[in-house]
């Protein structure tokens, strides 16, 4: 296999003293969907933070396109192409929908805005029917677009996804994961960071379970969905 | 909090006229009650010298009768109007303030005024009077709005509470004073370099708050406005104390000084000598100064750094996350506060009368008025904020004008000393009716065909 798009070799990272990754490895590669599932507080998304520079990793190493990113200070990396959806969505609630994706094009050229708005806007129609709307006037999953919209805006090569289907509807969970997986056929690189396993398995090429801090396990979203732990631990009655 | 619970017990009344009306008087009264207990301290004793130099106290029950009678009425009023109100008012919509015909109407005619505002004094009152109502008031009142929009930057578009602006406003003042008296320097050389050394200590302080928000920064950014004045007071060396550094020069028409001599300006242009001449310029400097803060600010809204400042005020993290130089935006904030406050300290030590400056001109009460001026106009409204100072500067200005108020209230009612009181009652009602500053709405920067504005009840609590 060719090298990795990201690649994150044994990464411990602290909140203060509190060891929240405990020597994390991990490898996306180009044209993947990746997976990263786990319980509350097990660290995945202290792991997507730490792959953005906040916190950082005290020890180990993550490369972006070979490229040691580890001392980079958080802009700097949203400046190389990864972009990230963060947990709870965090569009800026007073500014309107065209203003939340102006935000997220600073990195790329102010040249291309009005054609990556036309581009992202045929993944989310619905966005383009609010742009001059306040962002917190959208509902909860319109807003959950416009999270992943403003990082599309960027024009990146990865895309990291906090949790997207937090505190949503079913339906409107079904919907963002059809955009994701419309995305990834499209050329993009994800990785997904959820705790709703069975829709997470299900779309992912490959998965990883992570528990306090570590990985646990690995294999493709088909291998893990049929294991049994994976079943008692995370899918019972989560199949919705 | 009072209101709120009113509201419901007027609302849970039985229904009918007399239930309500009862409810209401029963509320008033309560708050009657209050007022009785707040004003006898205050108004009911007072203690008076008589001639033999010892302390007698004075009883003045008429005051206490009157206070309690207001708030009586005034609350019950308030409640009636509430329970007889014939509907709730229907959700206005407010057209955004660059489509509102009647605001960029008055915005304009506004305009206007401003720039014959010396020659209309002249005419109406006279080369006496046109200097008070030049100076006292219009340069007052924009020497005010030049402040509020710079702190305007800071607090209402970056969202970083700043609670000691007056001290850029100090280090302007004192930079002129220092630099005109040890190296013989004229004030248009100086406005720059004050300018310059403001935005210098605003970065200096920006440095140490950057990890800090909210109520955090505010209570260093408050220390940081105390030390500058304290040093002010006790490095006498440099700054003479409290005695203050006096006999700046005045500012020039371009070189031109504004006296009676062959070389002045009046001379140069053929004019009678007057003083009023350098009011008025002066009065046309301050003009200038404010309009480029103003178009300063205008203009960088549009500008990638402008749009960080807001998004840095919704969301630090995704700032960050989106490749926003967080602390670089955080230090441009300010320092574009801190220099147009050092450019407004400057102007304000040559436009005293005697170009004189004492520490005691900024005090913890300049910025906190500078900081309501903000707040009441609605934070992030460059023209709420216009609004807000000429009411609040304006206003106590004009109660140095109310004598006649001598012959209502006797020979020692001095207007002015209910200054703080009116001040006061100014924000609360603003507060009530507006909780979020007299302009609420805020105008996207980027927009397709029409500028709509964000509702000012949408807008969050005290952010524009």
């Amino acid at each position: 296999m060719s090298e990795p798009l990201l690649s994150v070799r044994s990464v411990k990272s602290f909140y203060g003293h509190i060891m929240a990754l405990r020597g994390v490895d991990l490898d996306v590669h180009q044209g993947e969907i990746v997976t990263l599932i786990g319980a509350n507080g097990a660290g995945k998304s202290t792991l997507m933070m730490t792959i953005f520079g906040d916190p950082r990793a005290r020890e180990g190493r993550i490369a972006f396109r070979g490229r040691d990113i580890t001392h980079l200070p958080t802009h700097e990396i949203a400046q190389l192409r990864i972009a990230q959806s963060p947990e709870g969505r965090r569009i800026f609630p007073r500014m309107t929908v065209r203003e939340n994706l102006q935000m997220g094009a600073l990195a790329s050229n102010e040249v291309h805005f009005q054609d990556d708005l036309e581009r992202i806007c045929a993944y989310f129609p619905l966005l383009k029917q609010r742009l001059d709307q306040r962002g917190g006037t959208l509902s909860g999953g319109e807003q959950q677009m416009l999270a992943i919209a403003r990082a599309l805006m960027s024009r990146p090569q990865l895309l990291l996804l906090d949790e997207p289907s937090l505190g949503l509807a079913p339906l409107v969970v079904k919907r963002i994961f059809d955009v994701i997986r419309a995305l990834n056929m499209d050329g993009m690189t994800i990785f997904l960071v959820e705790q709703n396993a069975f829709h997470a398995l299900r779309l992912a090429h490959r998965a990883y379970v992570m528990v306090n801090g570590t990985i646990t396990m690995s294999g493709t979203g088909k291998e893990l969905l049929a294991r049994p732990e994976i079943k008692a631990a995370y899918l019972e009655g989560g199949r919705h | 909090m009072a209101t709120q619970a009113a509201d419901v017990r007027v609302a849970d009344a039985p229904r009918g006229r007399a239930g309500a009306i009862a409810a209401a008087v029963k509320d008033a009264s309560g708050t009657a009650l209050l007022a009785l207990g707040l004003s006898f301290p205050i108004l009911a004793l007072r203690t008076e010298q008589n001639m033999a130099n010892q302390l007698v106290l004075d009883q003045r029950w008429s005051y206490v009768a009157i206070a309690v009678l207001l708030a009586f009425l005034a609350r019950l009023l308030y409640l009636l109007r509430l329970a007889f109100a014939a509907s709730p008012p229907a959700p206005r919509i407010a057209a955004p303030a660059a489509d509102r015909p009647a605001l960029r109407l008055l915005t304009m005619a506004g305009v206007l005024l401003l720039l014959v505002y010396p020659f209309l004094a002249l005419a109406l009152v006279g080369r006496a009077g046109a200097i008070k109502w030049i100076d006292n008031f219009a340069i007052q009142i924009l020497i005010y709005v030049m402040l509020g929009w710079g702190l305007n930057i800071v607090v209402g578009l970056a969202g970083l509470l700043d609670l000691g602006y007056v001290a850029f406003y100090a280090i302007g003042a004192y930079a002129f004073a220092l630099l005109a008296s040890h190296y013989d320097l004229g004030f248009w050389v100086c406005l720059p370099l004050a300018g310059i050394l403001a935005a210098f200590w605003g970065v200096l302080l920006g440095f140490p708050v950057l990890r800090l928000r909210g109520d955090y920064l505010a209570i260093v950014t408050l220390a940081f406005g105390e030390i500058i004045r304290l040093v002010a007071i006790n490095w006498v060396d440099l700054t003479r104390g409290y005695a203050g550094i006096s006999g700046v020069p005045r500012a020039t028409f371009f070189g031109l000084p504004f006296e009676d001599s062959d070389q002045g300006f009046a001379a140069f242009f053929g004019l009678e000598f007057a003083t009023i001449h350098r009011t008025i310029f002066l009065f046309y400097v301050i003009l200038l100064m404010a309009a480029i803060t103003n178009w300063v600010t205008l203009r960088l809204r549009r500008l990638p750094v402008g749009r960080a400042w807001e998004a840095l005020r919704e969301d630090e993290t995704a700032c960050r996350s989106l490749g926003i130089n967080t602390t670089n935006t955080k230090l441009t904030a300010f320092a574009l506060g801190a220099m147009f406050g050092g450019l407004a300290g400057c102007f304000y030590v040559t436009s005293r009368g005697q170009g004189f400056v004492t520490p005691e001109s900024f005090t913890f009460m300049e910025s906190a008025l500078i900081l309501a001026i903000v707040v009441l106009g609605g934070l992030g409204s460059q023209v709420g904020v216009a609004i807000a100072a000429v009411v609040l500067i304006g206003g106590t200005e004009l109660l140095r004008e109310l004598d006649w108020t001598k012959s209502i209230f006797g020979r020692d009612f001095e207007p002015t000393h209910y200054r703080m009181l009116l001040f006061g009652l100014a924000m609360v009602l603003v507060m009530i009716w507006k909780p979020r500053g007299v302009i609420s709405t805020r105008i996207p920067s980027i927009f397709l065909k029409q500028r709509r504005a964000v509702r000012g009840d949408l807008v969050g609590e005290g952010h524009g």
